[in-house]
């Protein structure tokens, strides 16, 4: 036995530094030659950081593409899915006051057109994606936030829909939001 | 949702297919025959050196026991230490605190015996150094014993009678430099390069495109993702787990992540068979697994592609699934698959949130971790599945009026002891653990109320999946509960211990008390293990002692919850 605690001991030293150190050096070295340089892959406009590719950010002012609903409120520093149970009475009322607030902002849009993913909040709180039909079902109301023809930011929708070989298709929200902000700056 | 669905089918193609091919490397290696990756040879040597050990010296059942309680015990002081000071150690950018001692107590068991329950969320309640040097590096070691423990008894089992069972530490270490480290490699290159982190920042300020300020966590993530998975640890480094878009970051890192952690479970069925010569052994085994697999797969990803029928009644489109708690580059398919790989295999990392899938998919989640033998996490799950063995062998030999035995070696009643209280131990802890906890909450339910996040049948689910988790060593939540108290932090803690050292305790004592036995040459009258007849035996005997256990359980939980939401 106490041998054996000796050879617990020095082992667990070293391997301290083959899995602790070596190996993370390695992998952070790798990481040098990828983008983002092991920091996160981050967007600048005009010089200014305004986000991170791959980390969803708030939009929820109509000129914007909104993104889903957040039980971290899109906070990076706190991810967290809601944990609201499918049969949840007050988690269903919730869902449902979505839905109602979503047709009021979007006149014109019928219940059945708004996807799952624009009522119920995602598993991080920092979902960076939309399906195609969760941007596309929010057109009209961009277009007219920003006084452009709705053929024109379909068109942009359509030019960020992502899809794979494999899995679903989606849209990058923040991107698609720069690019909107590129062809017609927000706020008037 | 074909696109969805072909998803799930290539992540599990390729990784049967792959893990053929390793299981025979791993047989390779760990019978010390000649290999390709001979070359770490030298590495190894210094290791062994360095470390004291005398890789020749053999070692009989008990003391394999004993090198592996002792080495866990260093661990268990160690990870006290960093999760109790970390607030004062380096590498600490965010200054977040210490653990307070209970939370370090539950952590330091969660990650030291595979669980990796997490009771903490990463951005806010570890440092840096404890993600690499404690939580990463148990990751990796408690990994390395399952399959040290797991390869003891295949040695046990060859067609000999011995005491000599091989050195643990040889065991040990190669599962780290032949298997672990080079292929964690490998997918944390991946990662890295799908965008990944791995620095050494503090997190980012941002005033985001709309004008809102956050602050956006960042860390030497890649690293700790590829060993969180092929290890089956499951601990992440961001509170969200594999579904935060960082740690997780595209279709292609889910695939790899998902890929790494069924691997190494899958590969030590087929080592198994190559190890003790006879492959149509771990075809049997391979057999049941997957069918017990399919089983709790297909409702899964039936009810989660389908959608919330509560949700469908208010009129909204409903088409790509049930979509709480998910994210959308996954989709529901890969979420589904994900949450069943991850419950039947002990690693407990989610890609969505467990709380908030339907009934009968909580359900399924719960009742992998219940049989925990589906594959099983890395090492262990061979051993539980052993011990089912065991006990189907001692059962069918009484029915065909033949000897017990299995492999040449008769099972006698003190084996079958030892089996059965393995056995009927996971139950044990569940339910009572359960049990006190339920009764704990109705009798003050205000004094408790922080526990639950949902009324009513769901929220009994959340202590019962716990508890499951716990007692499986899964450490995959229903997250609702909140857990950072001082009775969930203890009584999982014990709940831990003792699941995760007695499922290895048993089957070792077992494995070396057969071999010393004397090798009965196969007869006519020997009752065949590698046949489809005895794989359905496993099978019920599986589904009657880890399933119908926890009936009632799940009755008042899931099925309850499943029945009134779709009565409408």
């Amino acid at each position: 036995m106490k041998s054996q605690l000796f050879i617990a001991f020095r082992l667990t030293l070293t391997l301290l530094v083959l899995c602790c150190v070596a190996y993370p050096a390695l992998v952070w070295a790798a990481a040098q030659l990828a983008p983002g340089r092991g920091e996160g892959v981050q967007l600048s406009r005009q010089g200014r950081l305004v986000g991170f590719a791959n980390v969803g950010q708030k939009f929820d002012k109509p000129q914007y593409f909104n993104s889903r609903p957040s039980a971290a409120d899109y906070h990076a520093d706190a991810s967290s899915g809601s944990n609201k149970g499918p049969s949840n009475p007050e988690y269903l009322a919730q869902v449902k006051a979505r839905l109602d607030t979503f047709l009021v902002q979007n006149p014109g849009v019928k219940a059945a057109d708004v996807p799952a993913e624009l009522l119920t909040a995602s598993g991080s709180g920092l979902d960076p994606h939309l399906s195609p039909q969760g941007a596309l079902v929010q057109v009209a109301r961009v277009a007219a936030a920003r006084h452009l023809a709705p053929a024109q930011v379909q068109a942009l929708v359509q030019q960020h829909v992502e899809a794979g070989l494999l899995g679903p298709d989606k849209v990058n929200v923040l991107q698609l939001n720069l690019a909107l902000d590129a062809l017609a700056p927000a706020g008037r | 949702m074909n696109k969805e669905l072909l998803g799930i089918l290539v992540i599990f193609g390729s990784t049967v297919l792959l893990a053929v091919p390793l299981g025979r490397y791993l047989a390779t290696v760990y019978r010390g025959d000649k290999s390709w990756s001979d070359f770490l040879g030298p590495l190894e040597r210094l290791i062994y050196r360095l470390g004291g050990v005398r890789p020749e010296r053999e070692m009989s059942w008990q003391q394999h026991l004993v090198a592996l309680l002792t080495i866990n015990l260093v661990w268990f002081i160690w990870a006290m230490f960093v999760l109790c000071t970390q607030g004062s150690l380096p590498l600490n950018p965010d200054h977040n605190p210490s653990m307070s001692p209970d939370q370090a107590f539950n952590t330091a068991i969660s990650f030291l015996v595979n669980c990796n329950l997490q009771h903490y969320s990463g951005e806010s309640g570890a440092t840096y150094f404890s993600q690499v040097f404690c939580l990463m590096f148990l990751q990796f070691v408690t990994a390395a014993i399952g399959m040290a423990a797991c390869v003891v008894v295949f040695n046990a089992l060859r067609d000999r009678t011995t005491e000599k069972l091989g050195n643990f530490y040889v065991y040990f270490l190669k599962s780290i430099t032949r298997v672990l480290l080079p292929i964690a490699l490998a997918v944390a290159l991946v990662l890295v390069f799908q965008g990944t982190p791995m620095g050494w920042a503090g997190k980012a300020p941002l005033v985001t495109v709309q004008g809102d300020s956050t602050f956006v966590s960042r860390g030497p993530v890649a690293a700790m993702v590829a060993i969180k998975e092929l290890g089956t640890n499951g601990g992440g480094f961001f509170g969200a787990n594999s579904a935060h878009p960082l740690e997780n970051p595209t279709y292609l890192t889910n695939a790899v992540e998902n890929f790494a952690l069924v691997l190494i479970p899958l590969a030590l069925v087929f080592a198994f068979g190559y190890y003790i010569k006879r492959p149509r052994l771990s075809y049997m085994v391979f057999g049941v697994m997957t069918v017990g697999f399919l089983m709790l797969l297909a409702p899964t990803v039936y009810y989660e592609t389908h959608g919330n029928p509560a949700i469908a009644h208010m009129g909204a489109d409903q088409r790509l699934g049930a979509l709480e708690g998910k994210e959308v580059r996954f989709g529901a398919a890969a979420s589904a698959y994900w949450g069943i790989t991850n419950t039947v295999i002990s690693c407990g990392s989610v890609n969505s949130m467990h709380d908030s899938h339907m009934p009968v998919s909580g359900m399924a989640e719960l009742l992998g971790m219940m049989t925990n033998a589906f594959y099983g996490g890395v090492g262990v799950g061979f051993l539980n599945f052993f011990v089912f063995v065991i006990i189907a062998v001692f059962i069918s030999g009484l029915m065909v009026g033949r000897t017990p035995e299995f492999l040449g070696k008769k099972i006698e009643a003190r084996e079958m002891k030892i089996a059965i209280v393995v056995a009927l131990l996971h139950p044990l802890l569940i339910l009572a653990g359960t049990a006190m906890a339920a009764h704990l909450y109705v009798g003050n339910p205000t004094a408790y109320a922080g526990w639950l996040a949902n009324p009513g049948y769901h929220g009994f689910s959340e202590m019962l999946y716990e508890y499951t988790s716990a007692s499986a060593n899964n450490g995959s939540g229903f997250e609702g509960l909140g857990d950072n108290t001082l009775w969930w932090n203890i009584s999982t803690g014990v709940v831990m211990i003792l699941a995760r050292y007695l499922p290895i305790i048993g089957p070792v004592a077992i494995a070396g008390l057969l071999a010393r036995k004397k090798y009965i040459p196969e007869s006519a009258g020997t009752l065949r293990t590698d046949t489809g007849t005895f794989g359905i035996m496993v099978f019920f005997v599986i589904w009657i002692i880890a399933a119908l256990a926890f009936f009632p359980a799940l009755a008042l939980g899931p099925l309850a919850e499943h029945f009134t939401l779709y009565a409408r």
